[in-house]
């Protein structure tokens, strides 16, 4: 009640209907006999200052018409027997947020140079304040975000979420798959130690294993014949620029057509039947002739 | 054709002008590096008296300028062997890159040859694949003789029967209609001609 009154009007959750009797309280007996006392300067300005955060809410809100939309995104219906399979999704997201805001603060230690990047991970890792923690959360999360993304796409295959009218929900997120795929080999090289060093120099090669193109791609990745100085900085471009951007926007109209489509029900829940159905046995005894007896 | 129509016409080709001046120059400036050779480099790795016909020594080399110790790459270099019919008075370098996937291969001189720790690859004294999922024998270097000092040079590819070819990656075949499937990168040199 007390939280309800701190949300604007338009933003709260509408009543459900025949909650309330639709009426005003009786007007106290005693208002003549002992009228209710002025309020003080002080009393007043508690009041006011008590409005305060719905005054600024509502100003918000009457120059955005936020509220519409939110209330349509937060109390949207979903259907029966949603359970917690249906948060893979937004874990998947929440990794995400987890490795952008790790990243941007590793990015303020972290030198992209062959000759200086081991030692800045060393020096992340070793001397800044929480920073092996800050490391760890990056390092240790990338791998949370690609588990979850795989269980997210598990659940939406498993659950045949992703058929008519969702195909395309389904594409934008086969694209977000690559591109955290994309995500987890070029931060792969960036500590620049033996591991991330062979492992890129692997990974770069299999790319170059397809025929034609192949060994173009592999140069593109190198910047070169060579994987050299230019290779690292070119993966941390990729990293931290290129596809961080384009992995928000196709979020952004993953989600749009989460909240525009709506969710589906779990496979084992079957339709609701209609409230005055008749069983499938009493509509073949009407057919026949047959006392129908009670329908209720 | 009305006035509008001719003023969206022009808008939009204006806009799609603007936007090509933009793209096609970050575009190039990322494709760039593939349609760029670096300078030939050749290093000195010891006097020719250091090596020897019947086995390799091992040398360390840049092949790549101005990033340290990842510039670095091993080279397996000995004389060439009138035994095994190679031209006599070279010298063969041998990439320790190996033709799989790129990891560094050991030779092991008890067995006489060459292994890699990843996957497995095996190569001969020559270093002809002889085991493993290589596809395509061990590169080389370029290997001549300056003022008594052996030095290697660029990197060079060569088919099964050992003929160089221009430098491929690793885990792309050489030879025969490789050649076009996997088309030489024009940042690669051209092959010693032997």
């Amino acid at each position: 009640m007390k939280l309800d009154s701190l949300i604007p009007a338009p933003l709260r959750k509408p009543a459900k209907p025949g909650a309330g009797n639709g009426a005003k309280g009786p007007a106290p007996a005693d208002l003549k006999t002992a009228p209710p006392e002025r309020p003080s300067d002080a009393k007043k300005l508690a009041g006011r200052a008590a409005e305060a955060p719905v005054d600024v809410l509502a100003w918000v809100d009457q120059r955005t018409a936020a509220s519409g939309f939110l209330t349509g995104m937060l109390f949207r219906k979903v259907p029966k027997g949603t359970n917690w399979f249906y948060t893979l999704g937004s874990a998947t997201l929440f990794a995400f947020i987890v490795q952008a805001v790790t990243g941007v603060f590793l990015a303020m230690f972290y030198t992209p140079s062959t000759t200086q990047a081991y030692a800045s991970i060393a020096h992340i890792n070793n001397e800044v304040f929480l920073g092996a923690i800050v490391h760890g959360m990056h390092k240790w999360g990338s791998s949370v975000m690609v588990i979850l993304i795989f269980l997210h796409m598990g659940r939406t295959f498993f659950f045949g979420a992703y058929k008519y009218p969702r195909e395309l929900n389904w594409v934008i997120g086969v694209v977000l798959l690559i591109l955290t795929m994309t995500m987890a080999f070029t931060g792969y090289l960036l500590p620049f130690d033996q591991r991330s060093f062979w492992a890129s120099v692997v990974g770069i090669n299999i790319n170059g294993t397809g025929p034609v193109v192949g060994p173009y791609l592999s140069d593109f990745l190198r910047a070169g014949p060579e994987l050299g100085a230019t290779t690292l900085s070119r993966f941390y471009a990729i990293h931290m620029l290129l596809v961080p951007g384009a992995i928000i926007a196709l979020i952004g109209a993953h989600m749009y057509l989460v909240v525009k489509l709506g969710t589906t029900a779990p496979p084992w829940l079957k339709a609701d039947k209609p409230k005055n159905a008749v069983p499938a046995s009493q509509l073949d005894a009407g057919a026949n002739g047959v006392d129908q007896g009670d329908r209720s | 054709m009305t006035r509008r129509h001719v003023f969206t016409v022009a808008s939009q080709g204006l806009g799609g002008l603007a936007g090509a001046a933009i793209v096609l120059p970050a575009v190039g400036f990322a494709v760039a590096p593939i349609f760029h050779r670096g300078k030939e480099r050749w290093e000195a790795v010891g006097p020719v008296g250091d090596f020897v016909e019947d086995t390799y020594r091992q040398v360390v080399f840049t092949e790549t300028e101005g990033i340290g110790d990842a510039g670095k790459t091993t080279a397996y270099i000995r004389r060439s062997s009138k035994q095994l019919g190679e031209e006599p008075g070279k010298f063969i370098a041998v990439s320790n890159r190996c033709a799989h996937l790129g990891c560094p291969v050991r030779f092991v001189e008890a067995a006489g040859n060459f292994i890699c720790p990843c996957h497995g690859g095996v190569y001969d004294f020559q270093g002809k694949r002889i085991g493993g999922p290589p596809v395509r024998p061990l590169d080389q270097f370029q290997a001549r003789v300056r003022n008594g000092q052996v030095e290697v040079g660029p990197r060079f590819s060569v088919t099964s029967q050992l003929e160089p070819v221009r430098a491929r990656d690793p885990g792309e075949f050489t030879g025969g209609i490789w050649e076009y499937l996997y088309p030489p990168r024009p940042s690669t040199f051209p092959p010693p001609s032997s």
